[in-house]
């Protein structure tokens, strides 16, 4: 991985991205030792309208917390791939959930895209687990973290209760994205 | 034997900035002979005033005092009580200051029912900066930014400390200095947020507007208006036209501030 | 053993510095973006029996961090701009009565209810002017998660040790966003506890300058009774309008932290190849990140920049800054406001060489290339 990594992760408020990025970036820095800054936009827009979660991954102490020219990005509905699916560098990776985001955004980037939200709904059982799937999917698109690195931080981040349901959305959002880079 | 006041006032502090005929003088030496008929330590008692001439009090008296910014003095109150429990907390203001600045402080620590006593010296007016009208000055009544007579409606500040939630609210006059102590005394012993509304006079910027020709005559009105609780329910409302209810006006139990935060303290300590 | 390391989010990193730092008492009252500073103490202060109380307003908050102050608690509140703006007067009470207390500033824009959720760097000369008539004041600008810990710790022990009000400001971005911290283990970081009165009650007086220019805070409820007052007061805490005291008294509580002894103490700053810079950035909280970040990128250029980095903002690093100013062709200052501690650096470097300002307001960070480009105006 280079020096510096930059993920965003964009949705409806609401979603859980906020959450999944946070994830992401313990696995970074706990599970594996890196340098990791989560930031996101705050705002009325995180209760229904687009939000964002930004992480950077770095093996050495990341200076401007903010992303630069993002390496991947997540694109969860329509509005938030209008909005923040932007700023990705060339060569980079951009993921859409395919059932919400019909105009695809262009640019020097590979899209890769499967219905994230309907697998957590018809797969897991529970659409809530959206964020997971695609958290599990993004690492399987990345290698920002590896595969152990980020079910640790999911387990560790939900109640006891949930812990298989979130295991499953995380190994399924990963395996169908390898399936994709097949 | 006189009552020795001495051993409460700091030496060397008298004599103090008030004007001749001011009944601050009277509310202190009530509040003093309250104190020591509840026996409270002075290293243990603190005294918090905001600003106005009711706030220098606490500089005269031999306490841990605390004179504090224009209002703030429920609120200063509040972070000694809250740090210290143990200690006795006794706020003393005036009504311009509690009231009016601090009245957002007021209600509030009325409503949390913290175990203070906020003894506030309504005299009508804010006299330190010369006798401008405050929520207290009653309608129609000049004051030097009223010369026209005063268009405001005013507080009661008794039913204002009742409404806010306090569970002790008395209410005595300058006039009736032996009833001060009482008041005061009961108020301390009250566990929760005790309010003694003492109706004061200010001869030098209320009454001198207002028509007043002596401190007498102020006095006299102090005696006139005011009718025990007692009293009062005897009379018919035609009787209580223009009367000031004096007494033990409010008195309830109900959840102390400080107890129901040590329950807070229990709770997260098992948490 | 290996340190235990988390991803923090910096305004919980603020909670659990002061929480290190000894501090039994939080008053506040709600306001974005500094409100998890509460929302942690509120959930961990009670677990040490410390208290937490949130206030009816600002100004009630800081009344009664000053309160319990008093009675010998190291005191907290954490508010934003107009937050700040409220708690001035207060904040000057705190200074002439010479009562400890930190103030947690998470700036956003303004003037007014301004952006809430946005971030700024506009209050920092509100910091060291807003409240009324003169006083020292001092203002600590963390950078990152780790550092607002470590700085919030310092803020105490400074408070403590001169006796006054300590400002901690960081901007919205580093308040909110999350990142790794290691925390210090017990004893690893200085914590100063207030000095106790050497004498008994019966001499001691609260501003007795026989003891230094810090004369020692006894508490309320422990034995000592004292007056304390926000009047101009003589050394025996009491209400004075002689001149020679009100001159003394003043002039002592400027000097307890502008005198070249206690500067070599609170002064704090961070150099970033500084030595042989022909341009050099001073900048603070998260605007130093995208600094450094620029000098990086300038550097492969082969352009010669350098960072200077207050963490104590004020006092403000008037000897450095003005050396550094006779070695440089320019300095640039951005900063997300429209122009503040420019003008502090174009004080102290009385011409010596170009200030350039580079200010953003829109609720976005400067990012590197807009510093990058305002270096390079610099001939």
């Amino acid at each position: 991985m280079s020096k510096r990594y930059e993920i965003r992760f964009s949705g409806a408020g609401g979603q859980g991205l906020i959450t999944a990025g946070i994830i992401l970036a313990e696995a970074a820095c706990i599970n594996e030792g890196k340098h990791a800054v989560q930031s996101q936009s705050y705002g009325p827009e995180a209760r229904g309208g687009a939000s964002k979660s930004e992480v950077i991954i770095s093996d050495t102490p990341i200076d401007y917390p903010k992303a630069t020219i993002v390496d991947a990005c997540l694109a969860m509905t329509q509005e938030s791939a209008d909005k923040y699916a932007n700023g990705i560098k060339a060569g980079g990776v951009l993921l859409l959930d395919s059932d919400f985001v019909k105009n695809e955004p262009k640019g020097d980037f590979k899209i890769y895209k499967f219905p994230i939200t309907r697998t957590a709904k018809d797969e897991i059982g529970r659409e809530i687990v959206a964020n997971v799937v695609a958290l599990g999917a993004m690492i399987a698109l990345t290698d920002a973290v590896s595969r152990d690195a980020g079910l640790k931080a999911v387990l560790a981040k939900v109640p006891e209760a949930f812990l298989d349901l979130n295991k499953k959305a995380y190994n399924t959002g990963y395996d169908k994205v390898k399936d994709l880079l097949k | 034997m006189a009552y020795d006041y001495a051993k409460h006032i700091r030496p060397g502090k008298l004599p103090h900035i008030w004007c001749p005929g001011c009944g601050h003088g009277i509310a202190m030496k009530g509040m003093i002979r309250a104190i020591d008929a509840c026996g409270l330590e002075k290293n243990n008692t603190a005294i918090v005033s905001g600003i106005g001439c009711a706030s220098r009090l606490p500089g005269y008296m031999d306490y841990c005092t605390l004179h504090t910014a224009h209002g703030r003095a429920a609120a200063f109150a509040t972070g000694v009580k809250m740090a210290r429990p143990e200690m006795n907390v006794i706020v003393v203001g005036g009504d311009g200051d509690g009231t009016a600045i601090g009245g957002n402080h007021f209600i509030h620590a009325c409503r949390r029912n913290i175990d203070m006593t906020y003894i506030i010296l309504n005299n009508s007016i804010y006299g330190m900066t010369g006798g401008q009208f405050s929520p207290c000055t009653p309608t129609g009544a000049k004051a030097s930014t009223t010369v026209y007579g005063n268009p405001d409606p005013t507080f009661d500040i008794s039913k204002l400390a009742i409404g806010a939630g306090a569970s002790f609210v008395a209410r005595g006059t300058a006039f009736h200095a032996a009833q001060i102590d009482k008041l005061i005394a009961e108020g301390i012993k009250h566990k929760g947020l005790a309010v003694i509304e003492i109706l004061d006079d200010c001869p030098t910027t209320y009454g001198r507007r207002n028509k007043f020709r002596s401190v007498v005559d102020m006095m006299k009105r102090l005696k006139e208006i005011a009718v025990p609780v007692a009293a009062a329910a005897k009379m018919t409302a035609e009787q209580l036209e223009g009367k000031v209810l004096t007494g033990i006006l409010h008195q309830e139990n109900k959840p102390e501030y400080c107890e129901q935060y040590a329950q807070v303290i229990a709770r997260a300590k098992c948490a | 053993m290996a340190k235990k390391v988390a991803l923090l989010q910096g305004n919980d990193a603020c909670a659990q510095g002061a929480l290190y730092a000894g501090c039994t008492f939080f008053g506040g009252y709600p306001i974005t973006p500094s409100t998890e500073v509460a929302e942690v103490l509120s959930i961990e202060l009670p677990k040490i029996g410390g208290k937490f109380i949130q206030m009816e307003d600002e100004i009630g908050a800081m009344a009664s961090v000053i309160g319990a102050s008093l009675t010998g608690s190291k005191a907290l509140t954490a508010t934003s701009g107009p937050g700040v703006s409220l708690k001035q007067e207060l904040i000057g009470y705190a200074c002439i009565a010479e009562v400890p207390c930190v103030i947690i500033n998470v700036m956003r824009g303004g003037p007014s209810t301004g952006m809430p959720t946005g971030p700024g760097q506009s209050d920092v000369q509100q910091a060291k002017w807003g409240t009324h008539g003169d006083h020292a004041t001092i203002a600590l600008v963390p950078a990152s998660v780790q550092e607002i810990f470590t700085e919030t710790v310092r803020a105490f022990n400074l408070a403590e040790k001169y006796r006054m009000p300590v400002q901690v400001l960081y901007d919205e971005i580093v308040g909110h966003m999350r990142e790794r911290i290691e925390f210090p283990e017990p004893g690893e970081l200085e914590v100063i506890n207030r000095a106790a009165p050497t004498v008994t009650p019966e001499n001691y007086k609260p501003y007795d300058t026989s003891f230094g220019d810090v004369p020692p805070l006894a508490g309320f409820g422990t034995g000592y009774r004292f007056h304390v007052t926000g009047l101009n007061k003589a050394q025996d805490g009491f209400p004075t309008t002689k001149a020679e005291y009100v001159d003394a008294e003043e002039r002592r509580q400027i000097s307890k932290v502008e005198k070249d002894e206690a500067r070599a103490v609170i002064e704090k700053n961070e150099e970033y190849l500084v030595d042989d810079a022909e341009v050099l950035i001073f900048a603070y909280g998260s605007t130093s990140r995208s600094a450094r970040y620029a000098v990086n990128e300038l550097r492969k250029e082969g352009i010669k920049a350098g960072l200077f980095r207050p963490i104590t903002l004020w006092p403000f690093p008037e000897k450095r800054i003005a050396a550094l100013g006779k070695k440089v062709k320019g300095i640039v200052v951005p900063e997300m406001n429209l122009g503040q501690m420019n003008l502090e650096v174009e004080r102290v470097v009385k011409g010596t060489c170009p200030v350039l300002h580079l200010g953003r307001v829109d609720g976005e960070p400067l990012n590197p290339g807009q510093i990058i480009a305002k270096v390079k105006e610099v001939k």
